[in-house]
């Protein structure tokens, strides 16, 4: 097992200087001068020269790149052009944000989708089953920006005057500037109480302002809803085919035929090996919700990571995009490398192969 | 002993093995209602686009503002539904620039289809010559080219899309080929894996013993015996090719106006979703139907092909 985990740990760092080197060269690629993008009509070429030398912008590509590595290697993303701060603290005030919702619209996949795949197999060919299948081949094939558009139509036009209206847009209501937990605790202000504060939910709970909880999670409620709705419908066909199979071993007769009544063959016999593919699924649909989350940030106007990313590409703001990019792209890697050892985890048949 | 003989009708036998796998493969396909159903949500789409120009009742980039006294974003108007016969008839209503919505969803069809199926071909070309230089050489080659498909999945398809757009510029040709290049890991993989497999089987070892040409080799045993997956997996790519097009056009980085594109008049309206929801709600059905066809049919496709999965 440990042997496992570090060669696979081993096989990621090409993989990882790659995306560096990729990303590294995207940035330097995309078209526009970031001095006359950051000065705008300011801008003349004394102010530019000295703009240009101040974020090593004059040196030689080769350079730029060694000191770019250099400085990821020491947790440095450079300083945003637009926003005039680290990468990194940049980071953790959009990044909660973006947590919050691919936390949110996961939860709500794997909820809904996991029993819905289980229904659709244990009803299997019944008009349970065709409509959950229906359902899910519509949820695949939904555009999400589509989806969310037509969410915050229904829930706060439509269900306007009602107790479901639901605000279509923001992370608060209007004004409210919640007090974040550790300033309530009496804790020092660093930079994971920081980040963990800027989770509005989470710090709704922590300092038990239900006022703030509430405007947080209502606001989160569309967004997660939109963003999950083709994992769901991924993770609900992939458990039903899974259980499919599984249902036909003969493992599973045997249970059977032991008179174990049928939602104990199914939830504790079969389930535990059909959920296997699942996990993967689960997993590979973190870059679908990551990639998701950049449209659903921009229709909600929520300023996370994807959005923040999005502005970042329009703006030329180079060290922004790289950074972010870089991180979701570890973080893409990490996810799949986790999922690898967790499945070799519960599963000793790929260990052995 | 016992007569362990099984009666077959020889006449049976020669009629099923009879249709070939083109055959074989098209009937099993329309055993399947959901495959049934995406071929003919196809079908119509190839037909709205095909024939857009004589279906259409107004030209796609015509303002009618003065033309015919509409005002803009006004709701459908159909005659036997009640609409005063004095009006202009604008099934889907009239856009913000004040041009007609069906007609530019009749046009947007074909922007979306060959976009989506171009992706595809470009995406599986690529993907097949990576696939199988990988696949057939092994060694450093196959490290370096799966290393480097790697590097490109460790992205996420439409952040990477975007990327590659903003660097080569806005328009639907750049869009193309930055869903091209996301997309061409997916289906080296594919063809790679099966290669790998059927590589190892005794009629390639024959052909290699008899001295066949590597060329040879690689097009006439190995491709053709790997193509079941490839195709599931181009139909299915067609659909996330179309999704993520739209995407694109969504945030302004595809087709650009005034051309009329689904995921554009999407975004060109999508702050008038409370006023006017017509406007979002038509081009987003557009695209679903056009995702849902390729989803259906590539599902379709693949329990036709795997007998293991018939059920």
């Amino acid at each position: 097992m440990g042997r496992f985990i570090a060669r696979r740990l081993l096989s990621a760092v090409p993989v990882l200087l790659g995306i560096l080197l990729l990303v590294f060269s995207i940035a330097r690629l995309i078209p526009g001068d970031p001095c006359l993008l950051a000065l705008g009509e300011r801008a003349t070429e004394e102010l530019c020269d000295a703009y240009n030398e101040r974020f090593g912008l004059d040196e030689p590509i080769v350079t730029q790149l060694g000191i770019y590595l250099g400085d990821v290697a020491q947790g440095d993303l450079g300083d945003s052009l637009r926003f005039s701060k680290p990468v990194t603290t940049l980071l953790k005030e959009r990044l909660p944000t973006t947590v919050e919702l691919t936390l949110a619209a996961l939860f709500i996949a794997v909820l809904i989708g996991i029993p819905l795949g289980v229904m659709s197999a244990y009803r299997h060919n019944s008009k349970l089953d065709v409509v959950t299948m229906v359902f899910a081949n519509t949820g695949v094939s939904m555009p999400v920006f589509w989806l969310g558009l037509m969410l915050q139509y229904l829930f706060a036009v439509v269900l306007q005057d009602t107790p479901l209206f639901l605000p279509p847009s923001g992370r608060l209501k209007a004004g409210m500037i919640p007090e974040p937990f550790y300033e309530k605790w009496g804790l020092p202000e660093i930079g994971i109480f920081e980040f963990i504060s800027n989770m509005e939910i989470l710090n709704g709970m922590l300092t038990l302002n239900w006022e703030v909880f509430w405007s947080a999670t209502s606001h989160m409620i569309l967004p997660a809803l939109a963003l999950a709705t083709i994992p769901m419908a991924i993770i609900a066909r992939m458990t039903r085919s899974s259980l499919l199979d599984v249902l036909g071993l003969d493992y599973v007769r045997t249970a059977r035929a032991k008179g174990l009544k049928e939602n104990v063959v199914i939830l504790r016999h079969a389930l535990r090996n059909a959920l296997l593919p699942v996990i993967t699924v689960i997993g590979l649909s973190l870059g679908a919700l990551l990639g998701g989350a950049i449209l659903t940030e921009t229709i909600f106007n929520l300023s996370g990571v994807g959005k923040t990313l999005f502005d970042a590409i329009e703006a030329r703001d180079y060290p922004v995009v790289q950074g972010f990019t870089l991180f979701i792209a570890f973080v893409f890697v990490l996810v799949n490398l986790l999922v690898d050892v967790l499945y070799t985890y519960l599963d000793p048949r790929v260990r052995v192969s | 002993m016992t007569d362990l003989t099984v009666d077959i009708n020889p006449l049976e036998v020669s009629q099923s093995s009879s249709g070939g796998l083109g055959i074989n493969l098209v009937k099993e396909l329309f055993r399947k209602r959901a495959a049934v159903v995406g071929a003919v949500m196809l079908g119509i789409l190839v037909f709205i686009a095909l024939f857009a120009p004589l279906i259409s009742p107004y030209d796609p980039t015509e303002v009618l503002l003065s033309t015919e006294g509409v005002q803009p974003r006004e709701s459908p108007c159909i005659h036997i539904l009640g609409c005063d016969s004095e009006q202009p008839q604008h099934i889907l209503g009239i856009d913000g620039n004040g041009r007609d919505v069906l007609s530019r969803i009749f046009y947007g069809a074909r922007v979306s289809l060959t976009a989506g199926v171009a992706a595809v071909t470009f995406a599986v070309l690529v993907g097949v010559v990576v696939g199988l230089i990988a696949g057939f050489f092994g060694g450093w080659i196959d490290n370096v080219l799966m290393r480097l498909m790697d590097v490109l999945l460790a992205f996420p398809s439409l952040l990477l899309a975007i990327f590659i757009v903003t660097v080569f510029g806005r328009g639907l040709t750049n869009a193309v080929l930055a869903i091209t290049v996301v997309t061409i890991p997916g289906y080296a993989r594919v063809v790679r894996s099966s290669v790998l497999t059927v590589r190892e089987s005794d009629f390639v070892k024959a052909d290699r013993v008899l001295g066949v040409s590597t060329f040879r080799l690689l097009t006439r045993r190995i491709l053709p015996n790997s193509l079941t997956p490839l195709v599931v997996q181009a139909t299915l790519g067609i659909a996330s090719a179309v999704l993520e097009i739209a995407a694109l056009s969504f945030l302004g980085l595809g087709v650009q106006p005034p051309q009329a594109e689904w995921g554009s008049m999407l975004a060109s309206e999508r702050n008038q979703v409370f006023t006017a929801p017509h406007l979002v709600f038509f081009p987003g059905i557009a695209i679903m139907w056009n995702v849902l066809a390729f989803n259906l049919l590539g599902d379709g496709l693949r329990d036709a092909m795997d007998p293991r999965l018939n059920r």
